[in-house]
């Protein structure tokens, strides 16, 4: 039977982490219940967050029906493309993941085996993300369909690549931040209250409870700046503004090139770090 | 030529001191005062390949420590260790690919995911070739006979199954070199004797240089010829098992039967009593003392039976370990409190 257990070809660095990413799928469903649960929860707030706005609205009574800029329909609209791009940019469990293996040692199994940290969790991540979207899209397409009318015209086909775009480096930057944060548990070693704190940050600042332009307005001159130019946004405001057309192109580009210099920076905040980290570890712990 | 060199290894610790009470854990908050242990105190030896070498020591002796520095997972203090040829705790792939770590306590295997699918990963990650993987996975499942196993989630499995498999995954790429850390803590007599027989058939037939820490002397006795003692972080023994005995134990243990139940009462004069139960008594005798006590003891009494016995392994490392501990103890005395610890 043992002539069946071996994958056919000789091994190369792509056949490695291609057995990686589907050793993780299969990780990945074996809980499906609990699996299935949360895929479908995360829907439910949509409802409360319609009749929020719509009351929102009704009691603002602006002159031209809008808050900065934006409708009540563009707001349930920038509210569903933010789930989207947090979908793909939230990393649950990957910080926390990250310091507990430090915390409890199993990290050693990345010092003592040929393979690299960072690299198995990107590939865990991805094969956690294809499993959620495929049960996902299901229920997505459904309340996107289901909440049309909130929707204004399709973007152009090159505002589309752009928001796509976005949407794929929210993803990459969303995980090399987390990791980043994960690998603070080498100097501390309880990391918690430090990702209590950054979520209470990323709640506010990546626009995942209302456009940035409403905070954008409220808030001193130089302090707007920082809001501007901070790496959060990208990993829900931008996309979902992109899409919505409340940027114009040079915006769309500038956003761009400064969320690729984001990503850019924590891949090798993610990396430096982790190379120190581990220099730590050996001289201290074990 | 030597597969493992360690030259004056040395490895301390920062361990943050807290102290009790409430009072105490706020100043913590702002001021820290920390302690070094020596963990590794100066550790010389030279393993040649294809020895199977045990570390014997109390707990906290150093000698896990000692393999976290050859496996590179810690680097040391100050001192030299060369592991065929790489510095362990450069950590390079080309190193990684040719020794292994098995710890006892420490789980590498998927926990959800049938065996199978850590080894099919272990055959990417390590680089393996198909005819190589598939030969060594069935030899290694035969050995340790876990065939019917390999598709049940991991987690299913019994300590001893999940022992085995760890050695599984640990050997599949062939290691030259394996480290093994108490392979059979907390395993019944069963699985333990199956791990020896296992280890001890694998390391004949492949040459592997292993070295082991284990509390078990059965390991010990069933595995390794030479056996190195390390206790307070110093290299106290290096040699055969039996020798052990001679370097630690100064006496032997004398066993007498006597014709009847009338048992002689002045026994003692010849050394201490361990035990008596008429007809037997034995006790203890010191070495250079044997001919002339058996010799006496045959002339003066009706003798039925005689036996002369090291004593029991255990109580001589026991000894041996209580000896290292009194070592320490008065070089603390000597060295003045101000100076480094030689």
């Amino acid at each position: 039977m043992s002539a069946t257990l071996s994958t056919q070809t000789t091994p190369t660095a792509r056949s490695a982490w291609w057995t990686i990413f589907r050793t993780c799928i299969e990780e990945r469903l074996v809980y499906r219940g609990d699996f299935a649960l949360g895929t479908l929860m995360r829907f439910l707030p949509i409802v409360t967050q319609v009749f929020l706005w719509t009351a929102v609205f009704a009691s603002a009574k602006t002159g031209d029906g809008a808050i900065r800029g934006y409708t009540r329909d563009d707001v349930v609209a920038y509210y569903l493309l933010t789930m989207l791009g947090r979908a793909l940019s939230s990393m649950p469990g990957l910080a926390s993941g990250i310091a507990a293996q430090i915390r409890t040692g199993e990290i050693k199994k990345f010092m003592i085996q040929p393979i690299d940290l960072i690299g198995f969790c990107l590939a865990a991540r991805l094969a956690h993300k294809l499993v959620y979207y495929t049960v996902a899209i299901g229920p997505f397409a459904l309340v996107f369909w289901l909440c049309g009318d909130y929707f204004p015209e399709w973007p152009s086909a090159s505002r589309f690549a752009a928001f796509v775009l976005a949407l794929g480096m929210g993803f990459a930057l969303g995980f090399f931040l987390e990791a980043t944060l994960g690998m603070i548990g080498f100097w501390f070693l309880e990391v918690s209250s430090l990702l209590f704190v950054y979520m209470l940050f990323n709640f506010f600042f990546s626009g995942h409870m209302f456009p940035l332009e409403f905070l954008n307005g409220s808030l001193p001159k130089p302090l707007a700046a920082v809001l501007a130019y901070q790496p959060l946004q990208y990993l829900a405001y931008f996309p979902a503004a992109v899409y919505l057309g409340k940027l114009d192109d040079e915006a769309v580009l500038r956003g761009l090139a400064l969320q690729a210099g984001w990503v850019l920076f924590f891949f090798m905040t993610c990396r430096w770090s982790m190379h120190a980290g581990m220099k730590r570890y050996s001289g201290y712990g074990g | 030529m030597a597969i493992i060199e360690i030259r004056d290894l040395r490895k301390s610790y920062r361990v943050y001191q807290k102290k009790e009470g409430l009072a105490a854990s706020i100043r913590g908050l702002f001021h820290r005062e920390y302690r070094d242990v020596q963990a590794v105190k100066g550790i010389d030896l030279t393993v040649e390949q294809g020895e199977f070498v045990a570390f014997l020591g109390p707990n906290g002796a150093g000698k896990t420590t000692t393999l976290k520095l050859l496996s590179g997972v810690i680097s040391p203090t100050s001192g030299r260790a060369t592991v065929m040829g790489y510095v362990p705790w450069e950590r390079s792939n080309e190193y990684r690919r040719r020794f292994a770590l098995v710890m006892g306590q420490k789980n590498q295997l998927w926990w959800d995911l049938p065996a199978a699918e850590s080894f099919r990963l272990h055959q990417q990650i390590y680089r393996l070739a198909p005819a190589a993987f598939d030969r060594t996975m069935a030899e290694l499942t035969e050995l340790l006979d876990v065939e019917g196993l390999l598709n049940q989630p991991v987690r299913e499995l019994s300590l001893g199954e999940r022992m085995k498999m760890e050695l599984i995954a640990a050997l599949l790429h062939e290691p030259e070199v394996l480290f093994l850390d108490e392979p059979t803590i907390g395993l019944d007599v069963i699985a333990q004797h199956n791990i020896q027989q296992f280890l001890k058939r694998y390391q004949r037939e492949r040459k592997t240089t292993i070295l082991l820490t284990s509390h078990y002397m059965k390991d010990i006795e069933a595995l390794c010829r030479r056996v190195v003692i390390i206790a307070q972080g110093r290299l106290m023994y290096d040699g055969s098992l039996a020798g052990i005995v001679d370097r630690f134990s100064g006496h032997k243990v004398l066993s007498l039967q006597f014709t009847d139940d009338q048992m002689p009462s002045d026994l003692a004069r010849y050394g201490e009593v361990l035990s008596i139960e008429p007809p037997k008594i034995r006790l203890k005798i010191q070495r250079e003392e044997i001919a002339k006590v058996l010799s006496s003891v045959l002339g003066s009494y009706a003798v039925a039976d005689v036996s002369v016995e090291d004593p029991p392994l255990e109580e001589v490392i026991a000894d041996a370990f209580a000896e290292a501990e009194e070592v320490t103890e008065s070089r603390k005395l000597l060295v003045p409190s101000t100076s480094v610890e030689p």
